[in-house]
Order: structure tokens, then C-alpha cells, then sequence
């Protein structure tokens, strides 16, 4: 299925999706799909509405339960792992609509994702040191709201719910990041911002985004997947998808 | 337990016991039904459900209270009469109440189950001030009597059959307005994009409040048809409200179908056990059963699987 | 904020006067009736601050608090009756030695479940072990299948509502509708003396002060702001690497703990237990009055089940028929027009007009204004 012509079985595949399929009540969402990200690769991707890219993430992070087929993360087999042990795991993902705990402040949903007291009784005997402060605030300069860090989040802007929520799950350090629709919803100066923000955070780690933004997406990508009716249509470079007859008449001939 | 009766008696039992479970079956689909529209359509929890089925019951005494001394020779059918009583009192409380009360309260599922409780409250109140405290029976018209024998052995009562068939006529009522009317077509529409239905012209304020008020409506005909089983009192409701939200978790608040089928086995298994065990062992082993299954299957019996 | 321990120096303001109200005041202005009746009440306190951790700030909406209540308050009874039912005392009953339900009803010796009863040691614990335990067994199977919300709400009303057909018809065990009643002797000591009164009351509002500093240091530790994560978006805490089911479990088991204690507390004061603690009634009553003192109150909490069950007790002396109509008309109003109740009242009216009222007092001191804010 997957058009990159390599060896499935490489080893310096980050991320390696075979044979993946979902179906709800008969509807194949995801249909035999196979695509494998590099390290340190921006992989983007796009398809029309309902192709399944959302069920994507979700398989890949355990919020829906493939039906077939494997997802292998470094050496490790996502689809029978919870979803916190994904997390634990190194893979990160961000929601569409912003994601965030609207009666906390900004300061206690960074300290929330620290990745340190996840138990239970770890969480009780959590203290808030400096270690912990520090990174908070390093973290909260990276995505523009270290003024905000005493404020309540259910107050900040729709673009910076949209930033406090990448922050969450950059302050856990993720192998993987998945973004969904990043600037949807976004005014054109809060675009280029976190278009800068997003150059910034991928140093040294993977990163599988959603987007609709042509512009955007060219900006960033490295590869791009385009999907269909829950199936590869066609992967490569930008420039090749872009050309690519069969994308053409499903998606960009719109 | 079996072992003290022969195969025949067996067979006899059950089909007795299925028969009086049937009659429990047709109150839990009547009461389920309105709970089912209301909590599954309308995301409402509905704990003076029970108070308006009770007002039906009062009803259905007090017409045929009615009949016995203003109009004797029509008493035979004062029945029917009662029903559609209870209906309209039902209902026009129901949508007093959604008007007052539930309207300030969509989305807000957990307060929608606290404040109906304290609406219960206050219905048995007055209930117990308006009507007494005491327990009222209605007398039955001489057809619905007596019992038709359908071997030596088993006899079914007519009014348990004419409770059945009221329940049979009412679901199918229910079902082809939910499918084939404006207003089942506008409730499918307000409950999967409740947004884009105001948008496209739907009042679904108009919606939500008949969807309340038919609900409530149908509780007051369970409570026409309980007046057969039960004596009608002040708190007599209370004491289905949790097996008839049970009824309807178990079946899948979104089915239909699931409901019904649920109250049937809900009743069944109950009636059943009933006669071999002691009444509040054959209750705590059926709410035990399903408590458990709810526990392995939480979305319910017959729930298709959606995309999140 | 300056900090006393884990406490804000408002909080710890407020559980100070809170602690001199139930300490000084009301032992100093009540005689020992309605002091025993407010000790009653302030068991009630217990469940409600489990509430408010569980319910407030979790969103887990649990009806059947009433059975950890009266697990825990059966516990106790079962230790208190097997003293009370000493061979000496029911040398009249045709077995001596077993609790007299229990010969009415024909049985001759004590049940296996019964046995560890006789220690008080195994008593204490099981009052607290086995609501937990239940608790336990109950969130375990619930929240690692993702029931929540209403559904959790119904679940919990229909197992209360099964124990309490099991706890009456199993009259032989449990003493059935009535209760385990006519328990007299702690180890020898007169429960039902007025002295022991004073003592009992003293010990339950010493535990319940403790209840309210182990529930504040819940709530301020992560712990606390992971539970109104939950409430929030539980698929973020999900997805930020937390198992959502065990912080759930975690909460729901420590509020059914402390209701546990509150009612080993009640059987100590007023001297029986009964199924009508355990079912749906008493359940959702308990639920009433969390959201009458503000469901993210602790202190709130407190207060709120003092208020409503005062108000109980003087309406159902005067007007019994009024009393339906006030509890279900206190259910509309704390939903419709006071969501955070008492708690949320005082933080709109009364806080700032009390630090306007400091600040012009103590105008040298500038604006620190130890406001015992039972709010948030």
C-alpha cells in the first residue's frame, strides 16, 4: 500500500503502521493501512473530510481499538497498550478543539503534564520544587504565555489554548507528537507564530500533523500522506503529492 | 429448587409466573418508554418520573370514581376514558415542569437528577396533602374480571391481557411517531446536532418541551394501567424509578427496542424467581444480574458501535 | 499566599473557627440532648466532605454514599451488639449468646461473618476496610469500563438500593428493618450515659476535624488538581500519562471511607443502626446537603449538613408536612440558583464586604485579610 519504496522491516523507522484497520458496525474508517515515519521526520497529514486521518491518531494512541493490524512505536506494540502506558511510551498527541483544564491556571496545566507522580500516591506526594518551576517557566516562554502562567486557562485566547495545549505535551519531552489541525481557528499573526513555534519544537523528535492549510503544510512538511476513504492515495514529497493525478481529483481539484 | 415439583407443574409455573411478569413487563415499558424518550433523546434524568405516572394512577381513581356515581351506565368504559385523562394531566404537568424547571438545565445531566428528585419530593407532598395519605384502589369494570382458563391448570387474568395489548397499541403508538411523524423526525434531528436543527428552522425549544410533556404523557398511562396491579399512593412511584432507570441503562438509552426488550427481561427473570424464592432475594439476584452485566457491558445490551 | 503547613492562612483561619464552634460553642450552649443530636448530624459531615473531594472536584456523582455510611456503622453495631449479647444477658433466649434477632429467628448459633465481631481491634478495621473495599470493588469494575456520569449515579442508587432489600430480608443476619438496636456497652462502658455522650461527641468532632484536614491536603496536593482535571477534559489527563481509572477509584474509595467512619460514629451516638441509613433516601438526603453548604466547599460541607438537618429536625417538630416540600424545594434551588451554595453565597456577599470591613479597621495592616473562606 505505502509507496515509499523501502524496507518495512528497517530498523530506523520510529513509527511503523501495518495492515491497520478499524471498522465501526461494518464501516471500514481504516482500511489495511500501512505508513512508516523516521526519526527526527515531519510527516503530514491530509485528505478529505472523513478520510479517517482523526482515527488515525486515535488508533495510534489508543483512544479507539484497531480492529486489525499493528502499530510499532521504536519496539514497542501500541495497539495493546493503554493509553497512558502510550504516553509513558514517549508519544504525545494533541486534540483538534483545544484540550486544556479551563478552572486551573496555566501554571497548574504545565505542573499537570509534568511527567513526574503519575500514581496516585505519587501525585499526592507531588512537591512543586524548583525543577519543576523552572521547566514550567522555559516551557511557558516557548509558547509565548509566560505572562499567563498565574492566570486561569478558561480566559486565554482561542490561539493560546491552542499553544498551552502543544506546551502540555512538550513539557513531557514526547518521541512522537501528533498534532491535530494546529491552527485551525487561528488569526494569520497567531499562524506564523506557531508556525515558528512548531520549527522550534520538532528539533530531535518526530512529529505526524493534520492540516488543512496548503500554505502551512508546505512550510512544514517533510512528507506528506494523503488519505482516502481510510487508505493511502499517495505519500511522498509535497511537490510529488501535489502533482499526483489520483490526489488532484479527490482533494486539491476541490 | 426444582426439585420438589414435577416437569408438568414446572412447566405451569412458568408459564403462570411468565404471564404475572408480563403484566410488571407492560408497567416497566410504559414507564421505561417515557424515561427512554426523555433520558435518551433529551439527555434528561428524570427522577419524579415515578410522580407522574402516580398522577395518571390518581387520575384513572378519580375518573372512575367519577362513572361509578354520575354516570353509572357508562362505567364499562370509563377506562378509556381515564387513559386519555392521565395523558393529558401527565403531560401538561410535564411540560409545566419543563417550562419551570428542566429547560434551565441542558447539559447539565447530573443537576437535571438532583433537581427532579427534589421535584418528586414535593409532588408526593401534595400528592399526600391534596389526596390523603391513604392508599386507593380502583374497581375494575365487570369485563376486565375474572381469569380465562387455558388448560386445568393455567388461567390468565383479562385485565393482565388487557393490559398487555394497552402496552402492545402504545409502543407501536410511540414507535411510528418516533419514525414516521414531524416530530419524531425533528426529535432525531435536535439529538444528533441540536445546533445545525436551529439552524435549519427546527424550534427546538418547542421540541424539547413536547418531547418532555409526551414522555411524562405516556407515565401517566403506565400509571392508568399500574391503578391493575398496585394501590395507588403517594409514594407508590418511588418504588419503580430505580428498576425502570435500570431498565432502561440495560437496554441502551438510545433503543427503543433495547428497552423493551430489557424490561422484558428484567420482569421475567424477576416474576420467575419470585415463586422459588422470596420476593426481595428474586429482586436483589435480578438487580444483582444486571448491576453485573451493566458492569461488563456499559453501554448497554443493543448500543451500535459509533465513531467517536 | 502565606501557608500554614499545607493549609493557606485562610484556610487554616477557617478551620479554626470551625473547630471553636464545635469544640466550645456548641457544647458551652446546648444541653446534652440536642448536643447528642448535633453529633448526629456531624457524622453526616463525614459523607459529605467524601462528596465534595468525590463529587465537587472529581464529578463523580456517587448516590449510594448511604451504603458506605451504613457498612461502616453495621460494622460497629455488629462489635457493640455481640457485647450486648452476652451469654449472661440472653440467658432467657432459647440460644444464649447470639444477638436476640437472631433467636427470634430461629438460628442457633452466630454466622461465620459474625465471628470476628468479637474482637474490637478486627471491629475497628473492618469499619473502614470493608465500605473501602466495597468501594473498591465497585470503582475498580465502573471506572476501568469508563462508566461515569449518570450512568455511574444510577449504578450506585440501584447496588444502594440492593443492599438495603438485602440488609431487610435477611432479618436473621442483620436484624432486618429494624436495625441492630439495643446496644448498650463498649467494652464495658455505658454508651448511653450522658457522660459518655460528652466523651463520644468530643471523639467525633476531633475525627472530623481531622477528616477536614485530610481532605485539604488531598485538594491541595496534585492529587487535588488532577481530580478537577478529570472533571474537566478526562482525555487529556488520559492522554498527559495518568490512569484515570485509579485516581477515580482513589477518591471514590477515600470518600467511602470517611462516610465509613461517620457511621461507626452514628452507631456510637445514637446507639443503633438501620437499613434506613443504608438506601436511596438517605443517599441523595446526603447528596442535598454537599451542594446546600457548595459542592467544592469542604468547610461548606460542614456547615451545609448542620443547616439542612437543623432545619429537619425543627421543621419536622412543627410542620412535618412542610418538611417534603422545603427538602425538595432546597433540591431546585441549589441547582437552579445557587450552584455553588452556601460556600459560593458567602464568596459573592459576604467576603467582600467582611475584608472592606477589616481593611477600614486595621487600615495600618494594609489589605491581608485572614478571610475564613469556606469557598474555594
Amino acid at each position: 500500500m505505502h509507496t515509499i519504496a523501502r524496507d518495512a522491516a528497517a530498523p530506523d523507522f520510529l513509527l511503523s503502521v501495518e495492515g491497520l484497520t478499524v471498522s465501526f458496525d461494518g464501516f471500514k474508517a481504516v482500511n489495511d493501512l500501512s505508513f512508516y515515519v523516521d526519526k527526527n521526520e515531519i510527516r503530514v497529514i491530509i485528505g478529505p473530510n472523513g478520510a479517517g486521518k482523526t482515527t488515525v491518531l486515535d488508533l495510534i494512541c489508543g483512544r479507539t481499538k484497531a480492529t486489525a493490524g499493528s502499530i510499532r512505536f521504536r519496539d514497542i506494540e501500541l495497539t495493546r497498550l493503554s493509553e497512558n502506558r502510550i504516553v509513558e511510551a514517549g508519544v504525545g498527541r494533541k486534540f483538534q478543539t483545544p484540550s486544556i483544564y479551563e478552572d486551573l491556571t496555566v501554571f497548574e496545566n504545565l505542573e499537570i503534564s509534568f511527567p513526574r507522580g503519575r500514581s496516585v500516591f505519587g501525585a499526592l506526594a507531588f512537591r512543586r520544587d524548583a525543577a519543576v518551576s523552572e521547566r514550567i517557566e522555559e516551557i511557558a516562554e516557548m509558547i509565548f504565555l509566560k505572562d499567563h502562567l498565574a492566570e486561569r486557562a478558561a480566559f486565554l485566547s482561542h490561539g493560546q489554548k491552542q499553544w498551552l495545549e502543544i506546551g502540555m505535551l512538550l513539557i513531557q519531552d514526547p518521541e512522537l507528537l501528533m498534532l491535530d489541525e494546529p491552527v485551525a481557528g487561528m488569526s494569520v499573526a497567531e499562524r506564523r507564530k506557531t508556525a515558528e513555534l512548531l520549527h522550534k519544537i520538532i528539533v530531535g523528535r518526530s512529529v505526524i500533523v493534520i492540516e488543512h492549510d496548503m500554505k502551512f503544510v508546505e512550510d512544514i512538511a517533510h512528507r506528506v500522506t494523503v488519505l482516502h476513504q481510510g487508505k493511502v492515495l499517495s505519500e511522498g514529497s509535497m511537490e510529488r503529492v501535489k502533482n499526483d493525478p489520483k490526489v488532484v481529483e479527490v482533494y486539491l481539484g476541490h | 429448587m426444582f426439585a420438589d415439583y414435577s416437569l408438568s407443574e414446572l412447566g405451569s409455573i412458568f408459564v403462570m409466573q411468565g404471564f404475572a411478569g408480563l403484566i410488571l413487563f407492560s408497567v416497566f415499558v410504559l414507564m421505561a418508554l417515557g424515561l427512554a424518550i426523555i433520558f435518551g433523546q433529551m439527555g434528561v434524568i428524570n427522577m419524579a418520573h415515578g410522580e407522574f405516572m402516580i398522577l395518571g394512577a390518581y387520575v384513572t381513581y378519580f375518573t372512575s370514581q367519577f362513572f361509578q356515581n354520575v354516570l353509572p351506565s357508562l362505567f364499562p368504559i370509563y377506562f378509556f376514558v381515564a387513559m386519555g385523562l392521565a395523558f393529558l394531566a401527565s403531560g401538561g404537568l410535564g411540560i409545566a415542569v419543563e417550562w419551570a424547571l428542566i429547560r434551565h438545565l441542558y447539559r447539565r445531566p447530573l443537576d437535571t437528577l438532583l433537581a427532579t428528585w427534589g421535584l418528586s419530593l414535593i409532588l408526593q407532598q401534595v400528592y399526600r396533602s391534596v389526596f390523603g395519605p391513604r392508599e386507593v384502589g380502583v374497581e375494575l369494570p365487570s369485563w376486565m374480571m375474572g381469569s380465562l382458563p387455558l388448560t386445568d391448570v393455567i388461567e390468565v387474568q383479562i385485565n393482565g391481557l388487557f393490559v398487555m395489548s394497552l402496552t402492545f397499541v402504545i409502543t407501536l403508538v410511540v414507535g411510528l411517531m418516533m419514525f414516521r411523524s414531524r416530530w419524531g423526525q425533528q426529535v432525531r434531528a435536535v439529538v444528533q446536532n441540536r445546533v445545525m436543527a436551529g439552524a435549519v428552522g427546527i424550534n427546538t425549544h418547542k421540541v424539547d418541551r413536547l418531547t418532555f410533556g409526551i414522555g411524562c404523557g405516556i407515565a401517566g398511562v403506565a400509571g392508568s394501567a399500574f391503578t391493575m396491579i398496585g394501590s395507588t399512593g403517594p409514594t407508590a412511584g418511588q418504588l419503580y424509578i430505580v428498576d425502570t432507570f435500570l431498565v432502561v441503562v440495560f437496554g441502551g438509552a438510545q433503543s427503543l427496542v433495547g428497552t423493551i426488550f430489557s424490561a422484558f427481561t428484567i420482569s421475567q427473570a424477576q416474576s420467575t424467581m419470585e415463586f422459588f424464592l422470596s420476593g426481595s432475594t428474586a429482586k436483589v439476584l435480578t438487580l444483582l444480574a444486571v448491576v453485573g452485566i451493566l458492569m461488563l457491558r456499559p453501554q448497554g445490551l443493543l448500543v451500535l458501535k459509533i465513531r467517536r | 499566599m502565606e501557608r500554614i503547613g499545607f493549609l493557606k492562612t485562610s484556610e487554616a483561619v477557617g478551620i479554626a473557627i470551625l473547630a471553636a464552634l464545635i469544640l466550645i460553642v456548641l457544647p458551652l450552649g446546648l444541653d446534652i440532648f440536642r448536643l447528642n443530636l448535633a453529633g448526629k448530624y456531624l457524622t453526616y459531615a463525614f459523607v459529605a466532605i467524601g462528596l465534595v473531594l468525590c463529587w465537587g472536584h472529581g464529578g463523580i456523582l456517587s448516590l449510594g454514599q448511604g451504603m458506605f455510611f451504613g457498612l461502616g456503622g453495621y460494622a460497629m453495631a455488629m462489635f457493640l451488639k455481640l457485647e450486648a449479647s452476652s451469654p449472661e444477658a440472653t440467658k432467657i433466649q432459647s440460644t444464649p449468646g447470639i444477638p436476640d434477632f437472631m433467636d427470634w429467628n430461629q438460628l442457633t448459633e452466630l454466622p461465620w461473618f459474625w465471628q470476628p465481631f468479637h474482637s474490637l481491634t478486627l471491629s475497628l478495621v473492618a469499619v473502614v476496610l470493608v465500605p473501602t473495599a466495597f468501594a473498591f470493588l465497585i470503582g475498580t469494575a465502573m471506572f476501568k469500563r469508563r462508566v461515569g456520569g449518570v450512568y455511574f449515579a444510577i449504578i450506585t442508587q440501584a447496588i444502594a438500593a440492593i443492599l438495603t432489600i438485602l440488609i431487610v430480608g435477611q432479618q436473621g443476619y442483620t436484624g432486618g428493618i429494624n436495625g441492630i438496636t439495643d446496644l448498650r456497652t463498649l467494652k464495658g462502658w455505658d454508651i448511653r450515659t450522658d457522660e459518655a455522650k460528652y466523651v463520644l461527641y468530643f471523639v467525633n468532632a476531633g475525627l472530623l476535624l481531622a477528616a477536614v484536614a485530610a481532605a485539604y491536603f488531598v485538594r491541595q496536593s496534585k492529587l487535588g488538581r488532577i481530580l478537577v482535571a478529570m472533571r474537566d477534559k478526562e482525555d487529556r489527563v488520559r492522554f498527559s500519562g495518568y490512569n484515570v481509572a485509579n485516581f477515580k477509584t482513589f477518591v471514590f474509595c477515600l470518600a467511602a471511607a470517611l462516610s465509613a467512619i461517620g457511621g461507626a460514629m452514628f452507631t456510637l451516638q445514637v446507639g443503633f443502626m438501620s437499613p434506613s441509613f443504608v438506601g436511596i433516601v438517605p443517599s441523595i438526603e446526603m447528596v442535598i446537603y454537599t451542594a446546600v453548604g457548595g459542592r467544592l466547599s469542604i468547610l461548606g460541607a460542614v456547615y451545609g449538613t448542620l443547616l439542612v438537618n437543623w432545619a429537619k429536625t425543627s421543621f419536622s417538630e412543627s410542620f412535618p408536612e412542610l418538611w417534603l416540600l422545603g427538602l425538595g424545594g432546597l433540591f431546585i434551588a441549589v441547582v437552579l440558583a445557587f450552584p455553588n451554595g452556601l460556600a459560593g453565597i458567602y464568596a459573592d456577599t459576604i467576603a467582600p464586604r467582611l475584608s472592606r470591613l477589616l481593611r477600614r479597621a486595621r487600615p495600618a495592616l494594609g489589605g491581608t485579610v485572614p478571610a475564613g473562606a469556606p469557598a474555594e
